[in-house]
């Protein structure tokens, strides 16, 4: 891995300017990535706030070809333009020693719901690809309504806080890191903003494997976790170190946790100081609080039995 | 005074809401999209306190098969989306025109194609709501042009919908969304609601997809008794496919074009506002009549005869209505935030009976009563009058 000092050279994919929010992940993210990315990147966003707020007219922030996609098919434009390149690279056309980078950003809306076939099918074809999920848990650019990413128990526009519904979402999140493993590609990770030398480790593997890999990067939200511009690090960390968020990668089938903590905190940690799980902590929900760690610990363990399983079938 | 008569302010967005709960609907399958958020969001809050369901779908595609799901089972029900999300419900569309299911499905226009402009009105999409699915088809399309009637033309889709068996599409626009006016809840609340007439023969006689030019066969509620298939292919009377059968495949296809083209005068609404003595007819519909009802009255008030014809229908296409238009005005002033998508239907339909003056714009900015002025002035100058 190349050193921090070297990394502080490197330009900016995104330039500043851009008008996401203060203390919004996906910046971060993209940021951090791209210093990763040793070939010159092509990226391709599907509809959403990165996009959105990156790319306001006459304005882009990018400094690198970027393509929006409609909101559903990042990862299927992107795979186009992989599968061409590769057709001009044998036809000679194109030097075969030219080297590109080819990564699709989308958020969970356009990656766990409205962007999953298109994912899927690109991930199972074997593309040459990255694709780079920034979740921050909901539709955060049309005004914060559930997505199949967003928590258990989390208030959302459209999973309101009333008299008939007292808990928020009802319905777990979709677990997409290991869906995505299940598609049997070379490389797929879940990172955190808060482990940075972890992400970036992450960045540069998924980069450097021929073949489609995958990234599922926390992203905190103040406005849709309505937390604190400055705490979105330290949220960050807390997702980690409750489990709720646990970092791990599944490296050709093999799966490693990359982070154990020592002291599992209690997830009322992470929830407590976010808006949209204000509710939990009312009277009457206390069962419901219990269950959202229940299932964690639930989540938690069977992580750390698939890592234990994967490592003693190495060890055979 | 009871509490009830008070003027509320409401968004356009919250009365198609409030609509739909009047007009029975219990049924919500949706996915965000700008500018129709609201929608979901309100139906979010609503629906569940009156035993009714919402259901956030991964996307589009699946919300109007949601809806169709649903409606199937009796359920009066909708979706609401903008221009991409319509884009993605094209072919489920052509599935319940075809299949004949009530659902209704409001488009509230921002400027397109593709992502387009996310945040600002539009009327683009006016004849994608006719012709975007394939095929021979027939479709109800309504043009709210205030927040009132967003109440009562979403009442008055469900009930189109479950008289004709057929979706019905509202083209609302983002100005009309987010605008807020008062309403007198209280009179709206009066608007007729038809319920789904149920099947009047025994199980055993139940064709489904019998109807004739006369009588529309209710829809049984999927799951009982009245055992049916429901199909997109071309299909015979009891829903069975029969693609092989070439009466069966012009007459399904020809039916389904009449059961509502037939129908055109007893659906098909206009407003007219100073049309007694009018030389010039504005057509304008949507958020664009605000601002051509101001240029009527601009024009009245120094002695030009001008009058406005408003479409609340604008599929099928008021062709009878704009024929005696024409036969009575030399010139037809058309605005629209499109590029003459509703002023080429106008030529078609009045066959040069008088001539078509269409003015555009797609910036995403709402025209305004000037630029409608400007054009009236144009008009009057070139039959000779001073304007």
């Amino acid at each position: 891995m190349a050193k921090l000092k070297d990394l502080t050279h490197k330009e900016d994919t995104l330039g500043s300017g851009h008008r996401l929010c203060p203390g919004c992940g996906a910046s971060i993210i993209v940021n951090q990535l791209g210093r990763m990315s040793e070939a010159p990147m092509v990226v391709g966003c599907a509809t959403g706030c990165l996009e959105v707020a990156t790319t306001i007219y006459p304005y882009t922030a990018w400094n690198v070809p970027f393509i929006h996609s409609a909101f559903e098919n990042s990862a299927a434009t992107v795979s186009g333009m992989e599968a061409a390149y590769e057709a001009l690279k044998s036809k000679g056309k194109i030097p075969a020693d030219d080297k590109r980078n080819f990564v699709a950003f989308g958020g969970d809306g356009g990656t766990y719901d409205i962007g999953f076939q298109s994912l899927s099918g690109a991930m199972e074809r074997g593309h040459n690809m990255t694709y780079v999920c920034y979740d921050n848990g909901a539709y955060m650019n049309t005004g914060m309504q559930r997505s199949s990413a967003t928590p258990y128990g989390a208030a959302t526009s459209t999973t309101p806080i009333g008299t008939h519904a007292t808990a928020g979402k009802e319905e777990y999140r979709k677990d997409l890191t290991a869906v995505m493993a299940a598609h049997n590609i070379p490389y797929v990770a879940q990172a955190s903003l808060s482990n940075w030398k972890d992400l970036m480790r992450k960045a540069e593997k998924a980069f450097t494997t021929p073949g489609p890999a995958f990234l599922n990067i926390l992203s905190p939200c103040p406005r849709g976790w309505r937390t604190e511009p400055g705490d979105s690090i330290e949220l960050s960390r807390l997702a980690v170190s409750t489990c709720y968020w646990p970092i791990f990668e599944v490296d050709n089938g093999e799966w490693k946790v990359n982070h154990r903590p020592k002291n599992k905190v209690p997830v009322t940690e992470f929830l407590k100081p976010q808006g949209r799980f204000k509710h939990l902590f009312a009277k009457g929900n206390e069962k419901v609080l219990a269950h959202v760690q229940e299932k964690i610990d639930h989540d938690w363990d069977q992580l750390l039995w698939k890592a234990d399983f994967s490592k003693d079938r190495t060890a055979e | 005074m009871s509490e009830k008569s008070i003027p509320r302010l409401v968004q356009g967005n919250e009365a198609i809401a409030l609509g739909a709960i009047h007009a029975g609907c219990r049924f919500y399958g949706g996915y965000p999209i700008t500018p129709s958020t609201e929608i979901a969001e309100e139906m979010s809050r609503l629906l569940p306190h009156i035993g009714g369901s919402y259901v956030q779908m991964e996307d589009e595609i699946s919300s109007i098969a949601a809806v169709i799901g649903a409606s199937l089972t009796g359920q009066k029900s909708m979706t609401a989306t903008s221009g991409p999300g319509f884009s993605l419900m094209q072919e489920n569309l052509g599935y319940a025109a075809m299949a004949e299911i009530p659902l209704v499905l409001v488009n509230v226009q921002r400027g397109g194609p593709s992502t387009g402009l996310p945040t600002d009105p539009a009327q683009g999409d006016m004849m994608q709501a006719r012709w975007g699915t394939h095929g021979e088809h027939s479709i109800i399309a309504l043009v709210p042009s205030t927040v009132a009637e967003c109440f009562t033309l979403t009442v008055e889709a469900f009930n189109l919908s479950e008289r004709y068996r057929t979706p019905v599409i509202i083209l609302s626009d983002a100005l009309i969304g987010h605008m807020r006016e008062n309403i007198r809840l209280d009179q709206l609340l009066k608007a007729k609601v038809i319920e789904r007439p149920q099947p009047w023969m025994s199980p055993e006689d139940y064709r489904p997809f019998a109807s004739t030019e006369r009588t529309v066969v209710p829809l049984a509620p999927i799951g009982t008794e009245y055992r049916y298939r429901v199909t997109g292919l071309v299909h015979d009377m009891s829903g069975s496919p029969k693609t092989g059968d070439k009466r069966t495949i012009e007459d399904t296809g020809r039916r389904l074009r009449s059961k509502i083209y037939d129908y055109r005068e007893e659906i098909t609404r206009v407003e007219m506002t100073a049309m007694d003595d009018a030389e010039v007819a504005i057509f304008a519909y949507g958020s664009v009549a605000r601002s051509a009802y101001e240029a009527v009255m601009w024009a009245r008030e120094r002695g030009h005869k001008v009058g406005m014809v408003r479409p609340i229908t604008i599929w099928p296409f008021p062709t009878l209505q704009m024929r005696e238009v024409a036969d009575q005005v030399h010139s037809i002033v058309v605005p629209e935030m499109n590029i003459k998508q509703i002023a080429w239907e106008t030529r078609a339909a009045i066959e040069g009976r008088a001539n078509v003056v269409s003015m555009n714009r797609i910036d995403g900015t709402l025209i305004a009563p000037g630029e409608i002025i400007s054009s009236l002035r144009d008009v009057l100058r070139a039959k000779g009058g001073a304007a």
